[in-house]
């Protein structure tokens, strides 16, 4: 099974913004999911520009850029991801 | 925890920082409030106004001002931009404002009894009740705030969880009784019992109470070409931010800093005399020595155990030896302490050898706002790295870890009866009068104001 690959932005904005809060997700996960997933944490995607500064933190799940991200919001997105994967 | 108030102050942060490198803080800050909390967007208070006016007052106390001073309230931030920019923080106050706008007045703290109440038949909350003020009335339990006297004893016992202690969590927290409220029902610190320890800061679930910031001044020095600066980064810092030590230096100089230090190299300084001293001490005859590292602890002394004062240790701070370092090499510099407490500007004020005082939320948010990543720098060449116990300062118990491990090899007969004190509060405040007097014993003290060390300060990110 193809894994979901879930790379957290940890440009200096995302991180003072809130990534530093779920840098490390994959340790809450649950066990069974946490073998379904790869989590990185990758350098700035460019994505905080003047406009849009405060849509940080970003996360790009498989090809899916999520700003405003929570840890409530990711484990939704992973859940909804993995559900998703499953039904192909 | 990530909390509401902390992402609206880096918001608030990043966007002076912007406006400041484009040139136009003087004619844009006065509409960072309104381009926050735009027209029909969200709002985190009764409405986008009431928003409004507290980011006015956040910006005030980014600018360095106390919102008690205001005179004028229909002043312009512009205004207030001007005068910092004129004007060094010369007041020596502590650095916290509380903004009265913000300050949602909680009631009083008191016990209450809710509607899950079941009017039970074994009512311990009425048996235990020491002054009788429990009575049931239509099947539910009613106190008489006449008699209650607050002891907590009817939420202990209900089965039920139906009785809850509404805080005022500004006033729980604070160790030594320096939040009141003034004739308004607003929080008010009263600054000659204040120890500057930040755990009001933090507690306060509307973000009212703010610290009164150096970052306009920073930014300032680092734009000046005739000005040499020079960040003296707290051993705290080093799992605060992604990536290394080496790229977090790196980062720090890219921002326009002359030069980075480690605190920690002061640090083995401190260890070095402070281990001395203890020797010098025990050989005098004194009963014991503390720690003198934590500035809010030695303000705790200061203010609330005078008569334990000279106790504590006289050897100065790592940020001092390492701004003593600093100004060795760069005679002239003005050097900035990079921390996670509120207290060490407080003691920085009051020193000549810093200037000004950076917590790591105002280096990261220079850092986002310049769009500096730190995990994509070129380590930084740290020529002599600090020594792992003078790293480790910034953890509870790693002065005393530090000062033990100089004292073994050249004094292997000293008896050292080492205690330390894990963050300052109520409880542990009792222990430090019970250490004052020589009921407890112990000849060496180390005490930090945040539990865990400074690495949970309160301008910690992981906070």
């Amino acid at each position: 099974m193809k894994k979901i690959t879930i790379e957290i932005c940890c440009g200096t904005t995302c991180y003072m913004l809130g990534a530093s809060h779920f840098l490390n997700i994959e340790e809450e996960l649950p066990e069974e999911w946490r073998e379904r997933v790869e989590v990185r944490a990758i350098p700035c995607m460019d994505m905080c520009t003047s406009e849009n500064i405060c849509a940080a933190p970003f996360v790009k799940l498989n090809d899916k850029m999520i700003s405003h991200v929570t840890k409530e919001i990711l484990w939704e997105e992973i859940e909804r991801a993995l559900r998703e994967g499953d039904s192909i | 925890m990530r909390n509401g108030a902390q992402f609206i102050r880096r918001e608030v942060m990043i966007r002076l920082v912007r406006a400041f490198d484009e040139g136009n803080l003087v004619s844009e800050i006065d509409k960072i409030p309104i381009l926050l909390r735009p027209k029909h967007g969200e709002t985190s208070r009764c409405c986008l106004y009431h928003d409004r006016a507290v980011l006015k007052y956040r910006l005030m106390a980014l600018l360095g001002f106390a919102c008690e001073d205001e005179t004028d309230e229909t002043r312009t931030l512009a205004s207030y931009v001007e005068e910092a920019l004129k004007t060094e923080p010369t007041d020596g106050a502590i650095p916290l404002t509380v903004c009265s706008a913000g300050c949602s007045s909680c009631p009083d703290s008191s016990f209450k009894v809710t509607d899950t109440c079941r009017g039970c038949f074994a009512r311990p909350c009425v048996y235990n009740c020491p002054k009788k003020a429990i009575s049931v009335v239509n099947q539910q339990s009613q106190i008489d705030y006449s008699k209650c006297i607050k002891c907590g004893k009817c939420m202990a016992v209900c089965p039920f969880n139906a009785i809850v202690k509404t805080t005022v969590p500004c006033e729980e927290v604070c160790p030594v009784g320096a939040i009141r409220k003034d004739e308004h029902g607003t929080a008010q610190i009263n600054f000659d019992r204040c120890i500057a320890c930040g755990k009001c800061f933090n507690a306060c679930p509307f973000g009212a109470i703010m610290e009164r910031s150096q970052l306009l001044k920073v930014l300032q020095a680092i734009q000046d070409p005739e000005t040499e600066v020079v960040a003296m980064i707290a051993p705290s810092a080093y799992a605060q931010f992604p990536g290394s030590v080496e790229q977090l230096f790196s980062a720090v100089s890219k921002l326009g800093f002359n030069d980075v230090m480690e605190v920690a190299l002061g640090a083995e300084m401190t260890t070095a005399h402070e281990a001395q001293e203890f020797i010098e001490k025990m050989e005098e005859g004194q009963p014991i020595m503390t720690t003198s590292c934590c500035p809010a602890y030695t303000g705790l002394v200061h203010k609330h155990l005078p008569a334990f004062e000279d106790k504590v240790s006289s050897t100065p701070s790592p940020m001092v030896y390492a701004a003593r370092l600093v100004r060795e090499k760069h005679p002239n510099a003005k050097t900035v302490f990079v921390g996670p407490c509120i207290a060490k500007r407080f003691e920085a004020s009051h020193i000549p050898e810093v200037d000004y005082v950076l917590t790591f939320e105002e280096i990261g948010v220079m850092m986002a706002a310049r769009r500096i990543d730190i995990i994509s720098q070129e380590p930084w060449a740290l020529t002599h790295p600090a020594n792992e116990h003078a790293r480790n300062f910034a953890k509870s118990c790693g002065v005393t870890q530090a000062v033990l491990a100089e004292l073994a090899p050249e004094h292997p007969n000293i008896q050292v009866n080492g205690k330390f004190i894990d963050g300052i509060d109520k409880k542990t405040l009792a222990m430090l009068r019970a250490y004052a007097s020589g009921k407890l014993p112990a000849n060496f003290l180390e005490v930090m104001a945040c539990p865990g060390g400074c690495v949970s300060g309160p301008c910690s990110l992981t906070k």
